[in-house]
C-alpha cells in the first residue's frame, strides 16, 4: 500500500513538471491562498474600518478599489473574504468527493439493488438544477457555514460517483483482481487493495474540478440571500452590491472585482484538473481544449 | 419500441414522485410543524388556516398527510402562499409563462449559435480559431450567471440605456399592442443576452466535443478515402451523426439553462418562477418555495423524458440497451 502511495506521488510530481497548464493553475491557486492567509498583513484597512467621508467612492489613491455603502475600503473586504470562499470550496469539494468516492465503490463493486438505487439516484441529482435544490434546502436549514458546506457536499457528489463507478467497473474486472479473488480475499481487502488504489488519482483530479462548482455554489447561495450574509465572503459582497442598489446605480468598483476574483480562481482551479484528468486518462489527452 | 417508451415512462413517474417526496420531507423538516408555522404566520387569515388544515389534513398522522399531499399536488393543489394570500399554482402559472419567454428563445439561440462554432471549431481543430472559440466558451462557462447579468446591468447603465428591471415599465398606458411587445423586447433584451451567453458556452463545447469524436470513426475516413469534398464529408456526414448526441446533451443541458434561468431572473427582477424562488426566500414563504421547487424539477424532468424519447424514436440502438 505504501509503495503504491509513493510512486503516485513521484508520478503526480512528474506530471506537474511536464505540464504548463497544471503549472500556471497551480501557481495563479497558490498566489490566492497566499493572498487569503496574508490578508490581515496586506490588506490596507480593516473589516470594520468605516470612513465616512467617503462613502461609494469610485478607486483612489486612498482606496484603490474604491469603498462600499459604509465607506469601507473594498480591496482589502475582497482579501479578507478570499479566506472563507476557498474554505468553503474547498470543504465542500472534498466532503463530496469521499460521498462519491464510498457511492462510486459500492455503486461499482456490489451490482443488484444497491448498484440499480445508487444509480437512480445519481441520475436524478445530475438531471435536476442543484442550485434551485440547494436553495430550497439552504433557505430552509442553513443557518451557518456548516450546513452550507454539508448542502453543497450532498448535492454534488452525483458527478465523481458516476465516474468513479465506470473505473470501479473495469478495474474489477482486470485478472489481479479475479485473481485476489480466486484466492478468497474478502471484499473489503480487495476494495483496500486493489480498487482503492486504483481510483485514488482520479479521485484527486475530481476533488479539484469540484472546487469551483462549489465555490459558484456558494457564492450564488449567498447572492440568493440563502445561508448567512453576514459573513464575509466574495458571494456576499457581490449580494451587498445588488441588494444596496450600488449595481443598478452603476457603481462598478463595487460589483466587478468579487466577481472577476471568483472567475480567475475557477480558471485555475479548472486548469489544474483538466490537465490532471487528461494525464490520468489517456483518452482525452489527445484533446488539447477538451472543457 | 413500446417498452423503452413504457421503461421512460416508468423511471420519470419514479423521478417525479421522488422529487414530491423529497419537497415533502423537507418542508416537513422545518422547525416548527406547518401548523404551528402558520399560526405564527400573522399574514394568514383564520379562515384560511382552518381551510389549509382541512385541505392537507395536517392534523392527521405524518403518513396520511403524505397521501393527502400527493393527491393534492397531483390535483394541482399546491396550497396558499403566505405572501400573496393566493393559492400557489394559480401564482405559478403566471409566472411560467413569463420564464418560458425568455427561457425558450435564448436556449435555442444558445443551441444555434453553439452549433455554427463548435462545427466550425472541430472543423479547425488545433487551428487558431479553435483555440480562440474554445477559450471563449471556457470563460463564458465560467462566469456566474449573476455577475455576467450584472456586467450588463453597468455596461446599459452607462451606455446601452436598456432597462434592467422587470418586464414592462410600470403605469405605462401602451397604445397598441406593438408598443406592449416593444417595451417588452426591450426589457428582455439584457436577461436574453445573458442567458444565451451563459449555455452557450456549454453547447460550445458539447458540439465541438461530439464532433471531433466522430470524425474518427472509421466510416469518416472512409468517406475520405473515396475521394468525398471536405465540406461535403462535414455537411452531410459529420453534422447529420452528431445531430443524436447534441439531442441527448441539450436535454441534460435544459438544466444548466434551468438554474441559469433563476439566477438571470433574480439579478434583472424578471416575474418568471426563478425570481418567484428569490422572493419567496427573502420572504419566508414556503408554500410558494415548494410549489417552485416542484414546478421547475418537474419541467426539467418532464424535458429529459420528451429528449429521451425522441432519441429512442430516432436511433433504434437505444431502445435494446
Amino acid at each position: 500500500m505504501r509503495k503504491a502511495n509513493n510512486s503516485y506521488y513521484k508520478s503526480i510530481a512528474y506530471i506537474i513538471k511536464g505540464n504548463s497548464d497544471m503549472k500556471a493553475g497551480l501557481a495563479i491557486t497558490a498566489l490566492f491562498v497566499i493572498l487569503a492567509l496574508t490578508a490581515p498583513y496586506i490588506a490596507p484597512y480593516g473589516v470594520y474600518d468605516t470612513d465616512t467621508s467617503s462613502i461609494l467612492k469610485p478607486p483612489s489613491i486612498k482606496h484603490l478599489l474604491g469603498t462600499d455603502e459604509m465607506g469601507r475600503d473594498l480591496l482589502s473586504l475582497n482579501l479578507y473574504a478570499l479566506k472563507s470562499t476557498l474554505l468553503v470550496g474547498l470543504l465542500s469539494a472534498i466532503l463530496a468527493s469521499i460521498i462519491g468516492l464510498l457511492m462510486g465503490i459500492i455503486s461499482g463493486y456490489y451490482n443488484g439493488l444497491i448498484d440499480w438505487v445508487i444509480s437512480r439516484v445519481v441520475d436524478f441529482l445530475i438531471a435536476i438544477p442543484a442550485i434551485v435544490l440547494m436553495i430550497v434546502m439552504g433557505s430552509i436549514f442553513a443557518s451557518g457555514i456548516l450546513s452550507v458546506i454539508l448542502i453543497i457536499a450532498l448535492l454534488s457528489w452525483a458527478p465523481i460517483a458516476r465516474v468513479i463507478r465506470s473505473i470501479v467497473l473495469s478495474v474489477k474486472e482486470l485478472p489481479f483482481v479475479q485473481a485476489a479473488k480466486a484466492l478468497g480475499a474478502s471484499d473489503l481487502r480487495i476494495i483496500r487493495k486493489h480498487i482503492f488504489p486504483s481510483v485514488i488519482p482520479m479521485t484527486l483530479a475530481l476533488t479539484i474540478l469540484s472546487i469551483p462548482n462549489a465555490i459558484f455554489s456558494y457564492a450564488a447561495l449567498v447572492f440568493m440571500g440563502v445561508g448567512s450574509v453576514e459573513e464575509l465572503n466574495l458571494g456576499t459582497i457581490l449580494y451587498y452590491a445588488y441588494v444596496s442598489g450600488s449595481l443598478a446605480s452603476g457603481k462598478w468598483w463595487y460589483f466587478i472585482p468579487p466577481g472577476f476574483l471568483l472567475v480567475m480562481l475557477s480558471l485555475a482551479l479548472m486548469m489544474t484538473g483538466r490537465a490532471l484528468e487528461r494525464e490520468l486518462n489517456p483518452r482525452l489527452k489527445g484533446e488539447q481544449h477538451e472543457l | 419500441m413500446f417498452s423503452y417508451i413504457l421503461r421512460k415512462l416508468f423511471s420519470t413517474l419514479a423521478s417525479i414522485l421522488l422529487i414530491f417526496t423529497l419537497a415533502f420531507i423537507m418542508f416537513r423538516l422545518l422547525p416548527g410543524d406547518p401548523v404551528s408555522l402558520m399560526f405564527r404566520d400573522p399574514r394568514l387569515t383564520r379562515e384560511q388556516i382552518d381551510y389549509l388544515m382541512r385541505e392537507f389534513g395536517l392534523n392527521k398522522p405524518l403518513w396520511e398527510q403524505y397521501f393527502i399531499y400527493l393527491l393534492n399536488a397531483f390535483r394541482g393543489n399546491l396550497g396558499i402562499s403566505f405572501y400573496y394570500k393566493q393559492p400557489v399554482n394559480g401564482i405559478l402559472i403566471e409566472r411560467l409563462v413569463n420564464t418560458l419567454i425568455l427561457l425558450i428563445p435564448s436556449t435555442l439561440c444558445a443551441i444555434l449559435l453553439g452549433v455554427v462554432t463548435g462545427s466550425i471549431s472541430a472543423w479547425k481543430n488545433n487551428k487558431a480559431i479553435d483555440k480562440i472559440i474554445t477559450s471563449t466558451s471556457l470563460v463564458l462557462y465560467t462566469l456566474p450567471t449573476y455577475w455576467l447579468g450584472g456586467l450588463l446591468i453597468i455596461l446599459s447603465i452607462t451606455y446601452l440605456k436598456l432597462p434592467v428591471t422587470g418586464m414592462y415599465n410600470y403605469g405605462v398606458q401602451y397604445g397598441s399592442y406593438i408598443d406592449r411587445l416593444l417595451d417588452l423586447f426591450s426589457h428582455m433584451t439584457l436577461p436574453f443576452i445573458t442567458l444565451t451567453l451563459v449555455s452557450y458556452g456549454s453547447f460550445t463545447v458539447i458540439i465541438r466535443s461530439a464532433l471531433v469524436d466522430i470524425s474518427t470513426e472509421d466510416f469518416v475516413k472512409a468517406s475520405y478515402a473515396m475521394g468525398f469534398s471536405e465540406k461535403r464529408i462535414f455537411l452531410k456526414i459529420l453534422l447529420k451523426n452528431v445531430s443524436l448526441p447534441i439531442l441527448s446533451m441539450s436535454a441534460i443541458a435544459i438544466g444548466t439553462s434551468v438554474a441559469g434561468a433563476v439566477l438571470t431572473e433574480t439579478v434583472f427582477a424578471w416575474p418568471g418562477v426563478g425570481r418567484l424562488i428569490y422572493d419567496a426566500v427573502i420572504n419566508r414563504d414556503y408554500p410558494l418555495l415548494q410549489g417552485s421547487f416542484l414546478v421547475i424539477s418537474v419541467s426539467v424532468v418532464l424535458a429529459n423524458m420528451i429528449a429521451d424519447l425522441l432519441y429512442g424514436v430516432l436511433d433504434p440502438r437505444v431502445r435494446t440497451s
